[in-house]
């Protein structure tokens, strides 16, 4: 196997997050769309670490993975109080910001 | 010796306090009588000033006390301070005698403002003073122009004294913009001298002129600039209309500044720049005959006006228009002779009238007539004043009327010459024409005019000499006019110029003549004065249209200023404000435009970050 490989895995896995976060209009969709373009980032990661005998990159992964563990609980928790405030949880009703 | 300057500078500052004191201590200024005498004190001590400022001079010797002003980067750019010389404080003398003497006739004929009024005019009166003699004694022109704007504010505020009265403010505001006009060309005349010589100061002026120095050859333009300033100040053809007018302030303001002093300073300038347009013999010449016309014609238009003011107005534009046409000749001191004399007596002749005015309550010499009888001292004194302006010998009047005409004949200016002989003749007539009417005859059965003060109960038939504070200024006055005129004879013995033996003579003989027609016409009625318009009916119609100049400049105003007016405001409106407007509209639609792009959805900003990235990434990787 080689690294472009893996690459080309995570280029995938990101671009179809990416999708997700574009298209979905449920916002618990984008949150799970920004979770796999997370993850394609970790693959980039141990790819790397494993290709160049680095440590450093399995280092960074591991803190990835628990900070993402950390945003998803928080991003959920927001969705929650969204719905609960709002009842709604569909993004383009989300828009008090706009200019 | 030494001290002329220093008595000139003290004269000069008097008013100047009693002004401050009066704008800034309000209470002082609104208790009335109280103002007025502290005014009236100050202006006699500038009276004492100026009197030993004159004596302490010494001939031909000028005493300059100087404050620099604008500094610039290699010097001083302009000074301030007092240029004292026989000339300038025999003037100052003038200022401050006249002055004096109407602040002092003012508070019996204003007896009746209320106090705060009161003030106000005395506030007024010492700025006027203290303008008027900074303009004479000024060391440069722009001293000069700037106290030539005050002396212009303080007529301004004074012809409008009585605001509530709309022709009051109405001339005073046109007295303002026609002296304005002028005063425009004066401000260009003096900028333009000097960018050509560098100075605004009279002594450098002076040396640059008797060194013969090329920055002063061919500079008729810029005298001319300055001749239209004095032209407008001195109410020369055409810019005189306003001085008529501008008897609708008090007597003793016309008496003071539309007579005696501010209308002089035009002539005054020109008499103490005359080594300046002696540079410019077209531009002397071109004063001379419009001096001269000015005489001529200003002098038609007082025979046929019935109110008194406006008669001496008139006679004022006439007399002046004689001081331009001798300094026009190149004799400019005989112009200042007769500047003083004119001074003098018409200054009496106003006063005189505002006596008149006061005891009848109209300005009409038709509501007068028999006074002689009822106001015997008002009588003799206006009498002499007449006597002094018609040129009859040993009066003031006599001796500079004819050195002016000897001065135009010596100039060679013969076809004005001939209109002043007419015009002198034509005053003889028409100040005798007010006399008959209305001091001799019965008194008009009622008054027709408007009552200038709303005073009850006056009119020709109970007239009264007025109370003797009036009455001693008079006296004062006329005292004057029969005297300095002898006096000024005998100290003025060199004369500049041969004045051929038949002037006197005929300058007796045309005044003698217009009195004599005056008798024929109104008391004697040989000629009636209706005969006499129906003659004369062009004449006539033309002199009460005022030859339609005021019609002329009304229309040019209308049509000319107006019209370039709405031409500036249509420029203004659509182009100025319409390039603004646009751009102003343009920035609006883009901002509402570019507004949309701020939708608020996450998800259109993450298209927006999704296309910027890989555009950078196109971007870096693109093959150059």
């Amino acid at each position: 196997m080689t690294l472009q490989a893996y690459l080309t895995l995570a280029a995938m896995l990101f671009c179809i997050g990416l999708f997700g976060v574009m298209t979905r209009r449920n916002t618990i969709g984008i949150l799970l769309g920004i979770e796999l373009m997370l993850n394609a980032v970790n693959i980039n990661l141990v790819a790397f670490a494993r290709f160049r005998g680095d440590v450093a990159g399995m280092v960074f992964t591991v803190f990835t993975i628990c900070i993402t563990v950390a945003e998803v609980a928080l991003g959920l928790a927001l969705v929650i109080l969204i719905y609960r405030i709002r009842r709604t949880a569909v993004a383009d009703h989300l828009d008090l910001l706009r200019g | 010796m030494a001290a002329t300057g220093d008595y000139a500078l003290w004269a000069w500052l008097a008013p100047g306090l009693s002004f401050l004191l009066l704008s800034l201590v309000v209470p002082l200024r609104r208790s009335g009588r109280p103002a007025a005498w502290l005014s009236i004190v100050f202006s006699a001590g500038a009276l004492v000033g100026a009197i030993l400022a004159w004596r302490a001079t010494v001939p031909d010797m000028a005493r300059r006390i100087l404050w620099e002003w604008i500094p610039v980067e290699d010097g001083v750019l302009t000074s301030v301070g007092v240029l004292a010389d026989a000339d300038s404080t025999l003037m100052l003398i003038l200022v401050a005698l006249v002055s004096f003497l109407v602040q002092l006739y003012s508070l019996g004929y204003l007896a009746d403002e209320p106090p705060a009024s009161l003030g106000r005019y005395y506030a007024y009166q010492s700025l006027f003073a203290f303008s008027m003699m900074g303009l004479v004694l000024a060391p440069n022109f722009v001293q000069l122009f700037i106290c030539w704007e005050l002396v212009g504010l303080c007529s301004y505020l004074l012809i409008g004294y009585w605001y509530q009265r709309p022709e009051a403010a109405r001339a005073a505001v046109k007295a303002f913009w026609v002296t304005k006009a002028g005063d425009v060309g004066f401000l260009i005349g003096i900028v333009m001298l000097w960018s050509r010589t560098g100075t605004f100061d009279f002594s450098d002026l002076f040396a640059m002129a008797q060194g013969g120095s090329d920055a002063l050859t061919g500079i008729a333009l810029v005298m001319f600039f300055i001749y239209l300033g004095a032209a407008g100040k001195s109410a020369q053809f055409p810019f005189h209309i306003w001085l008529p007018d501008a008897m609708e302030g008090p007597t003793p303001v016309s008496a003071l500044i539309h007579a005696a002093t501010m209308v002089t300073a035009g002539v005054y300038l020109l008499f103490r720049t005359s080594f300046l347009f002696e540079q410019a013999p077209e531009v002397l010449h071109a004063v001379g005959w419009i001096g001269a016309f000015t005489a001529l014609f200003a002098a038609t238009l007082a025979c046929v006006q019935a109110d008194i003011k406006r008669v001496l107005a008139y006679s004022t534009v006439s007399q002046l228009g004689y001081m331009m046409a001798a300094i026009g000749a190149g004799f400019a001191s005989a112009g200042f002779l007769h500047l003083l004399t004119h001074g003098v007596f018409k200054a009496l002749l106003f006063l005189a009238a505002g006596a008149v005015i006061h005891a009848v309550a109209s300005n009409d010499i038709f509501a007068m007539g028999g006074l002689a009888r009822r106001m015997p001292q008002t009588f003799v004194v206006f009498l002499i004043g007449t006597l002094s302006l018609a040129g009859i010998p040993f009066f003031a009047g006599f001796f500079s009327k004819e050195e002016i005409l000897g001065a135009t004949w010596a100039g060679g200016l013969t076809l004005p010459f001939a209109m002043l002989v007419l015009a002198a003749f034509l005053t003889a007539f028409y100040m005798f024409r007010v006399v008959f009417i209305a001091f001799f005859g019965s008194p008009a059965a009622v008054a027709t005019g408007a009552p200038a003060h709303g005073a009850h109960g006056r009119d020709a038939g109970h007239a009264h000499d007025a109370p003797p504070i009036m009455t001693v200024v008079l006296w004062v006055l006329a005292l004057l006019a029969v005297t300095i005129g002898i006096g000024f004879a005998r100290s003025h013995p060199e004369s500049e110029f041969v004045v051929p033996g038949f002037i006197t003579p005929l300058a007796i003989g045309v005044a003698v003549g217009g009195i004599a027609l005056a008798t024929v016409v109104y008391p004697l009625r040989w000629i009636s004065p209706d005969w006499l318009a129906r003659r004369l009916a062009a004449l006539n119609e033309a002199a009460h249209e005022r030859f339609w100049l005021d019609d002329l400049f009304a229309l040019a105003y209308r049509s000319g200023i107006l019209g370039l007016s709405r031409i500036v405001g249509w420029f203004d409106r659509y182009i100025v404000d319409g390039i603004l407007n646009v751009l102003s509209a343009w920035t609006l639609t883009a901002g509402d435009r570019l507004r949309r792009v701020q939708s608020g959805q996450v998800q259109d900003y993450i298209y927006g970050i999704a296309l910027g990235v890989l555009l950078v990434m196109v971007l870096l990787r693109w093959p150059r």
